[in-house]
């Protein structure tokens, strides 16, 4: 039954990877296929191997192919143009044949009666596989972990970068800033802060400059590029609200003040106000 | 050509003791010589060095001079023995050993090696005496007398070796030894291009004479003469007409033999005195040695010895025509000698009959030759080094002494009775005659012609009107020279005497064979009046056609064909151009079209089919991981479907 | 029980399309993580067919060797990335003819 239910779906994910264009979806498909096989392998007496497929596929491996991923750029898709000349062609064809070969070749033998493995699994699947694993098939195992430290070592290798230029000094980073002024004008020291006023003290409220306007190198550009920075004069606005509240119609709860809007307003007329 | 005759076994006695110890130092002394000037003296520092290019001639002198001395004692000692003991063999060293094959370093010092030892060292020790005045203002009289003693060294290998392997290395040394020595002037390339073409053509000979060698250890297991003569017996009759064919063109590459003849003219641009020793008496003879060495074989093959007295026949017309025809004194002389190879090579053919009398002319061609030579050596050192006979003429005033020797050989070779050549060619054209009377007869007809031409030589150098230039003075050459000419003369003269109650026939009867001698057609009286008389019309012709007219200095132009054909040496070089060189460059020129085409094209071809085959395969190699998994897929789904055909099907 | 291994077959081959159709290393990564689940489950399945724990054992190794291999691979794709700029596969592709 469970099967039934999981095949299609396996199948289907399958074919997805072949189809879908990002390489982020095919991984997410992948794990589909992996976690229906843990369960198929639930399904048929091997709990170890669920496990492990589990830990092991889907949770290392298929995060590391994520992971590799994510460093490689998660935008990067396939361009649909084939470039070699009647691959695709070809390799559906001989993929159907291949796989029709395989299905009919198969469904074609009589693997009689299922043994099963309530008897092997008597003792429990887990100690079962331990006690084959470290009798008859000690020496393999051994030889899977000088595989495993030749493949971290391999990795290490494959992602070490010599350096081929020396690391820039404290004295080399003041001289190119030096030579950048001198020769482009670019500013040597540090940026300017954010404006700190009485009431907001944010990353998006830029500085004011001794004329009144605003700073603009004081915020990141990005938020410049967003349009969600807040105009320095408006932050003056609520104050000035709450003095006419004083002046005239009487009492106002603070916390019933007005929000303020960034772009509403006037410009500031004095710095005092603000200050 | 005696049927069924049997060649005497060679059987040396290798324990003779004695002075026949020193048999090897024979050899060794100029080999010394050849060493100290060649090999070490280079390496001599300075002053040392100069002392050596300055006295080395003696020193080659020496060597040759006390080689000869030498060589007298042991002639001397081996007249004492009794005529059974005369082969005396000495075992040096054993040179190799290679399975069956095992070949000593041995020498055989028997009769014939004997004369030969006698001939070489005497006429050597001469002609080295004679090339001190004749090369004194060489630069490079060091190096000649180098190249002279190794000539002799090897040379007497040649001679005195008991086995076939050591006889081929002599034959190789002379034959190197020749051609440092026509190449001796190599800044000329005219002499450059005959000493290689000396080379070229002694090759050919010396294929056959290898062959022969490597047929007579298949056939007999060695190559030893004792041995071999111990079992010719045994082989079959195409065997050994092989061997007797083979052997023949190497005599012929090294005697100048139709058809390898073309390289005796051109080796005249050597300095005259290598032409005297090696041209003319010794080297060139080493074909008639080398037959008459392997009486053994030639007895028992009459084809191969039919084989030897045509070529001889053709030679001794060939080369007596071409000195018909020279107006370059050496040339002529070249000729001559080509022509008188042929006398020996004829008589050498006969068999055993023949052979006492090949080996007699030999040693008397050997003195006359060699003091016409000398003295024709003489006469180009009188006259500026001018060859051309039409530039000389009424030199007997002006250098009596040569023209009195050269007359000596002149008449030796035309055969005036009673001079040394009259009796060894009297002897061979009446043994010619008695075998076949055509080759008798041109025997008879190259004895008037050659009475021609020498007689044509002697008229134009010597005699009719002085032609030579204002600026030349001819002089008599100085004594050095002088004395080897009138030794040599004596002995063209008196060269007779070693027939005196046929003794070289008795002398060389244990190497050679006896012989049954066949009635000549006519009595021999009646043959050597014959012979007079044709070689008395010889000299009256050319009297007539040469003595009494003007001679013009530079050669007519409009001549008869005969003529035209004699001066282009009878068209050898345009025979052998057309029959070998242009057929090898072809054969050469196609070979080298096929291995480019055919062979540089497959394998080419091949790497340039693979190449595209892989620069197209190597699209697979796309770069994409991708790709790679889909072909690793498309091979899984084929192994699957293999798993599924074994395991379902 | 067939019906298991042909869901991890069906699984195994939508694994294999993904990693030759995707071109994010880290999705062909995820791709490889699904068939290496697709044989898990063939081999519990098998498990408990023959009624011994062998096979959950190879499981078992099979996801450790898979964290070895995630961990090795992932530290690939970033230096990749980190010298590229670019996690597509298609981008490393200079190994070639």
């Amino acid at each position: 039954m469970t099967f039934w239910l999981l095949a299609p779906l396996m199948v289907a994910a399958a074919l997805g990877i072949l189809f879908v264009r990002k390489a982020v979806h095919a991984a997410l498909l992948l794990a589909v296929v992996m976690i229906s096989l843990a369960f198929l392998y639930a399904v048929m007496d091997a709990p170890f191997l669920f496990a492990v497929q589990i830990i092991v596929y889907t949770g290392a491996i298929l995060m590391l192919f994520l992971f590799v991923m994510m460093l490689i750029g998660v935008d990067a898709a396939d361009s649909v143009v084939e470039t070699i000349r009647g691959q695709r062609a070809t390799a559906v064809v001989l993929g159907l044949l291949f796989g029709s070969v395989l299905v009919i070749g198969i469904s074609q033998v009589t693997f009689g009666t299922v043994v099963g493995l309530d008897e092997a699994n008597a003792g429990g699947n887990v100690p079962a596989i331990a006690n084959i694993l470290f009798s008859r098939y000690v020496f393999a195992f051994e030889a899977t972990s000088a595989l495993l430290i030749t493949a971290a070592l391999g990795a290490m290798v494959l992602a070490h970068r010599e350096r081929l230029t020396p690391r820039a000094t404290q004295a080399d980073l003041a001289a190119r800033r030096i030579r950048d002024y001198a020769e482009h004008g670019f500013h040597p020291g540090p940026l300017p802060s954010p404006g700190v006023y009485a009431r907001h003290n944010a990353v998006d409220t830029p500085a004011l400059l001794p004329d009144g306007t605003a700073a603009e190198s004081s915020v990141s550009r990005v938020l410049a590029a967003r349009g969600t920075v807040r105009s320095a004069p408006a932050l003056a606005d609520d104050i000035d609200d709450v003095r006419r509240q004083l002046a005239g119609e009487g009492h106002s709860d603070p916390s019933t003040m007005p929000e303020t809007s960034g772009k509403a307003g006037t410009p500031a007329n004095t710095e005092e106000d603000v200050k | 050509m005696a049927e069924g005759a049997h060649a005497p076994v060679v059987a040396p006695d290798t324990g003779a003791g004695g002075v026949f110890e020193l048999l090897w130092l024979v050899i060794a002394l100029p080999l010394l010589g050849a060493v100290l000037l060649l090999a070490v003296a280079p390496f001599l520092p300075g002053s040392a060095r100069a002392a050596v290019d300055r006295h080395g001639h003696l020193l080659g002198t020496a060597t040759a001079v006390a080689s000869f001395g030498l060589s007298l004692v042991l002639f001397l000692s081996l007249l004492g023995r009794d005529a059974e003991e005369r082969q005396v063999g000495q075992h040096l060293w054993t040179w190799f050993e290679t399975g069956s094959l095992d070949v000593g370093m041995d020498l055989l010092y028997d009769q014939l090696a004997a004369l030969f030892l006698l001939l070489i060292t005497g006429v050597g020790s001469l002609i080295h005496v004679y090339a001190i005045g004749y090369m004194a203002h060489d630069p490079r009289r060091r190096r000649f007398f180098g190249y002279l003693n190794l000539f002799v060294a090897a040379m007497l290998t040649l001679i005195l070796s008991a086995n076939f392997v050591g006889l081929f290395l002599g034959w190789e040394g002379v034959g190197l030894a020749s051609y440092l020595l026509i190449g001796f002037w190599q800044h000329k390339p005219s002499a450059a291009a005959a000493a290689k073409k000396a080379f070229v053509i002694n090759r050919v000979g010396d294929i056959g004479l290898s062959l022969a060698i490597a047929l007579m250890f298949a056939t007999f297991g060695t190559t030893d003469f004792g041995d071999v003569s111990a079992h010719t017996g045994e082989a079959s009759q195409g065997t050994l007409t092989a061997l007797g064919l083979l052997l023949l063109l190497g005599a012929c590459g090294k005697s100048a033999q139709v058809p390898l003849q073309a390289w005796l003219l051109d080796a005249m641009e050597g300095p005259t005195p290598v032409s005297a020793l090696i041209h003319a008496a010794t080297m060139v003879t080493a074909g008639v040695y080398l037959v008459v060495r392997s009486n053994f074989i030639f007895e028992l093959a009459p084809v191969a010895q039919t084989a030897v007295v045509v070529v001889a026949t053709v030679t001794l017309l060939w080369g007596a025509i071409l000195g018909c025809a020279k107006d370059d004194i050496k040339k002529a002389l070249a000729g001559s000698t080509m022509s008188q190879i042929g006398y020996m090579m004829l008589a050498a053919g006969l068999g055993p009959v023949g052979y006492p009398f090949a080996i007699f002319h030999l040693l008397t061609h050997g003195f006359f030759k060699a003091n016409m030579f000398l003295g024709a050596g003489s006469v180009m050192h009188g006259m500026d080094d001018d060859v051309d006979m039409r530039h000389y003429g009424a030199l007997n005033k002006a250098m009596p002494v040569t023209f009195l020797t050269f007359a000596m050989g002149y008449l030796a070779i035309i055969g005036f009775p009673g001079f040394s050549g009259f009796w060894s060619k009297d002897k061979i054209i009446e043994s010619a005659l008695a075998e076949n009377l055509l080759v008798g007869v041109l025997a008879v007809l190259g004895a008037g012609i050659t009475a021609f031409y020498m007689t044509r030589l002697m008229l134009l150098t010597f005699f009719t009107s002085r032609r030579w230039e204002e600026g030349v003075h001819p002089h008599e050459s100085p004594r050095v020279m002088t004395v080897p000419l009138v030794v040599l003369a004596a002995l063209s003269v008196l060269g007779g005497v070693l027939l005196l109650g046929d003794w070289i026939v008795t002398w060389l009867e244990p190497v050679t064979g006896h012989a049954e001698h066949h009635e000549p057609p006519l009595p021999a009286i009646a043959i050597t009046l014959l012979i007079t008389a044709v070689v008395a019309l010889g000299v009256a012709a050319a009297w007539f056609l040469v003595g009494r007219r003007e001679v013009p200095r530079e050669a007519p132009r409009e001549v008869s064909f005969a003529t035209r054909a004699a001066r282009a040496d009878l068209y050898g070089d345009a025979i052998n151009d057309a029959l070998v060189v242009r057929p090898g460059t072809g054969l050469v020129g196609g070979l080298t079209l096929f291995d480019r085409v055919g062979v540089d094209g497959a394998v080419e071809g091949g790497s340039a089919a693979v190449g595209g085959l892989s620069s197209t395969m190597r699209r697979v190699q796309n770069g994409f991981v991708r790709s790679y998994a889909l072909s690793l897929l498309g091979g899984a789904l084929l192994v699957v479907l293999a798993l599924l055909a074994v395991n379902l099907g | 029980m067939t019906e298991y291994i042909v869901l991890s077959a069906i699984l195994f081959t939508i694994g294999c399309v993904g990693v030759l159709v995707r071109r994010n290393a880290i999705v062909v990564f995820m791709c490889v993580e699904l068939m290496l689940n697709a044989c898990n489950l063939a081999f519990v399945a098998f498990a408990r067919q023959h009624g011994n724990l062998d096979g959950q054992i190879t499981a078992f190794f099979v996801m450790v060797v898979a964290a070895a291999e995630v961990v090795i691979g992932l530290a690939i794709i970033m230096t990749i990335f980190r010298t590229r700029r670019s996690a597509s596969v298609d981008d490393a592709s200079l190994l070639k003819y």
